[in-house]
């Protein structure tokens, strides 16, 4: 498949944002528990601002997926309507959805509107700012599966059709995100940024691990189209003499993502090192400074990544273009 | 139920490609918009087509054929394109099967393009919309027009009647009975999508002589042998001097 830029950027801004956001409820999840110190309103809120922000610029960015830019205010409500069917229909709703979750949690946070909703056995007192973390975080990964099964439902595209996509989906946004949660706590709370960090190593790797277990299972895979099932000849040896178009036609430029075979075998290693192995290093060396430059580098690397991940995908219709003739 | 769709038979097909003009020419001209073409003198034409005429060699060199094989929408029964559609847009007709765009609900997201192993749609770059073939809805049913004209552009400019248009699901109809009597396929019949239309495979007309069929066996005489079995090259119709 030939990546779109949009989809990239909406793909990699909204998992770091629901990441950001599932790291700063797990704190305060901790926090309820008396397991870490519970930080300032101001943390959680500005911390929810930066998801919200990153959710923004990733909606920002589908726009550009859009035919027209315009459809985005005249046709694209239609979009929430086929939510039994499609996935897309279903990122659609869950996307705003979670921004708005998102958006109220901070200004709970920001504004302390913390009305009590009910006192835990524990003394533990269970706030409203709870309670929207509590539907954030299901919405988080509500939204995390939406995106993923955009791609893993496609069921020809066997890169894709996988649950490790919807697994790889989670995991990486996680990273992003809780490595973006220590860089911030390093600012505003440095104390706790050890705890992000934390998480984010454990994430980053359980990430890699599952990263290289899809690539493994796709290198491994068998065509089930061949050019005989396209046009339904059996014979071992058939070569397409002509494609019935000698300028490219939306078939030829939609799914080939025309870069060389080597290129892509650059890619691989260098999103593997930039997304996975560096961000795990520079956390490792526990260095508030280097927080920054892992989360970048990674961020980078997710990019590759996702480059990756619609490169690698063949689509059967490849078969019927092959010769220009 | 119905369900409408070509049946291409590839044994008559030359690939001339009167079906890509025809259809090029009517879908252009319609009240939906033109068909947009980019460079269309230029180097590297390019436009939007519903249907493409392609060539394959079957075999190698002395034992090769050629194959043209024209590759439009099959209008699949259980078509993967319509499910993933966020908005609704794309759609297949109850009442006769046929698989639509409408193109004032589509987006342009491209997500059903991706969701067809055929390759069947093709994006219209200047209203940004997706496109398809429509299987002539705006022709099957104009009653403007003489019967027999109410049939897709292609099938009508097609030469040597490699296409048929017809209802799939009446066994008693042209195309259905094509598909039982000559060995219709679908193409990739891997997916599950159970395309509509339906493709005549090449085929060869053999004539089988045996051997024994090259030798006059109804000689009675045989029987005794009493006369010499004459050579090939010799003739046996007369029953006196020969066996």
């Amino acid at each position: 498949m030939k990546p779109a830029f949009s989809v990239i950027f909406l793909t990699t801004l909204i998992g770091a944002a629901q990441g950001l956001f599932l790291a700063l409820f797990t704190h305060q999840s901790y926090a309820l528990f008396g397991l870490l110190p519970m930080q300032s309103d101001d943390f959680y809120g500005y911390g929810s601002a930066i998801s919200f922000l990153l959710l923004c610029l990733g909606l920002f960015a589908a726009v550009f997926h859009l035919g027209k830019p315009s459809y985005m205010i005249t046709r694209a409500w239609r979009g929430i309507l086929q939510w039994r069917t499609s996935w897309m229909s279903r990122e659609l709703i869950a996307l705003p959805a979670f921004m708005g979750i998102v958006f109220l949690y901070g200004v709970a946070h920001l504004l302390t509107i913390r009305p009590e909703i009910v006192t835990l056995p524990g003394g533990q007192v269970v706030d409203l700012t709870l309670l929207l973390g509590v539907g954030g975080t299901v919405m988080a990964f509500v939204l995390f599966i939406c995106t993923a099964m955009i791609y893993a439902c496609l069921r020809f595209l066997r890169e894709w059709h996988t649950p490790l996509t919807v697994i790889n989906y989670i995991l990486m946004g996680g990273s992003s995100g809780f490595i973006l949660a220590a860089l911030y706590a390093s600012s505003s709370a440095p104390d706790e940024a050890g705890f992000f960090a934390g998480w984010a190593i454990i994430i980053t790797l359980l990430a890699f691990i599952s990263r290289v277990a899809s690539l493994v299972r796709n290198a491994r895979l068998k065509p089930k189209s061949t050019l005989q099932t396209a046009i339904g000849v059996k014979h071992p040896h058939i070569v397409q003499r002509s494609m019935g178009a000698m300028g490219g036609s939306f078939n030829t430029r939609e799914y080939f993502h025309g870069r060389t075979a080597a290129f892509l075998r650059a890619v691989k290693p260098a999103f593997l090192l930039l997304a996975f192995v560096l961000p795990l290093l520079l956390l490792a060396l526990d260095t508030p400074t280097l927080l920054g430059a892992a989360f970048i580098l990674q961020y980078l690397g997710l990019l590759a990544e996702r480059w990756f991940f619609f490169a690698q995908a063949n689509h059967p219709q490849n078969l019927y273009y092959q010769t220009v003739g | 139920m119905t369900q409408l769709a070509l049946v291409i038979d590839l044994n008559v097909c030359v690939g001339c490609s009167a079906c890509v003009t025809s259809c090029k020419e009517w879908n252009t001209s319609g009240s939906a918009g033109p068909l947009v073409d980019q460079n269309p003198y230029g180097a590297n034409p390019t436009g939007t087509f519903f249907n493409r005429v392609q060539t394959y060699e079957i075999g190698q060199f002395p034992h090769s054929e050629t194959l043209h094989f024209p590759k439009s929408c099959l209008h699949c029964e259980d078509p993967p394109c319509v499910p993933v559609c966020p908005t609704g847009a794309s759609y297949k007709r109850k009442e006769d099967g046929i698989v639509l765009v409408d193109y004032d609900k589509c987006i342009g997201c491209k997500y059903c393009s991706w969701a067809c192993p055929y390759g069947a749609r093709e994006f219209d770059e200047n209203q940004k919309i997706m496109k398809k073939c429509t299987l002539c809805v705006d022709r099957i049913y104009d009653m403007s027009m003489p019967e027999t004209d109410r049939k897709p552009s292609c099938v009508k400019a097609c030469p040597t009647s490699a296409r048929l248009f017809g209802d799939i699901h009446d066994p008693e109809s042209e195309v259905s009975q094509a598909i039982r009597e000559d060995g219709g396929y679908a193409l990739m019949p891997e997916w599950g999508t159970h395309p509509s239309n339906h493709y005549l495979p090449r085929r060869k007309t053999k004539l089988k002589i045996h051997a024994d069929e090259l030798e006059r066996a109804d000689n009675p005489l045989k029987l005794d042998q009493q006369l010499p079995k004459p050579d090939k090259d010799q003739s046996t119709m007369d029953d006196v001097s020969a066996w």
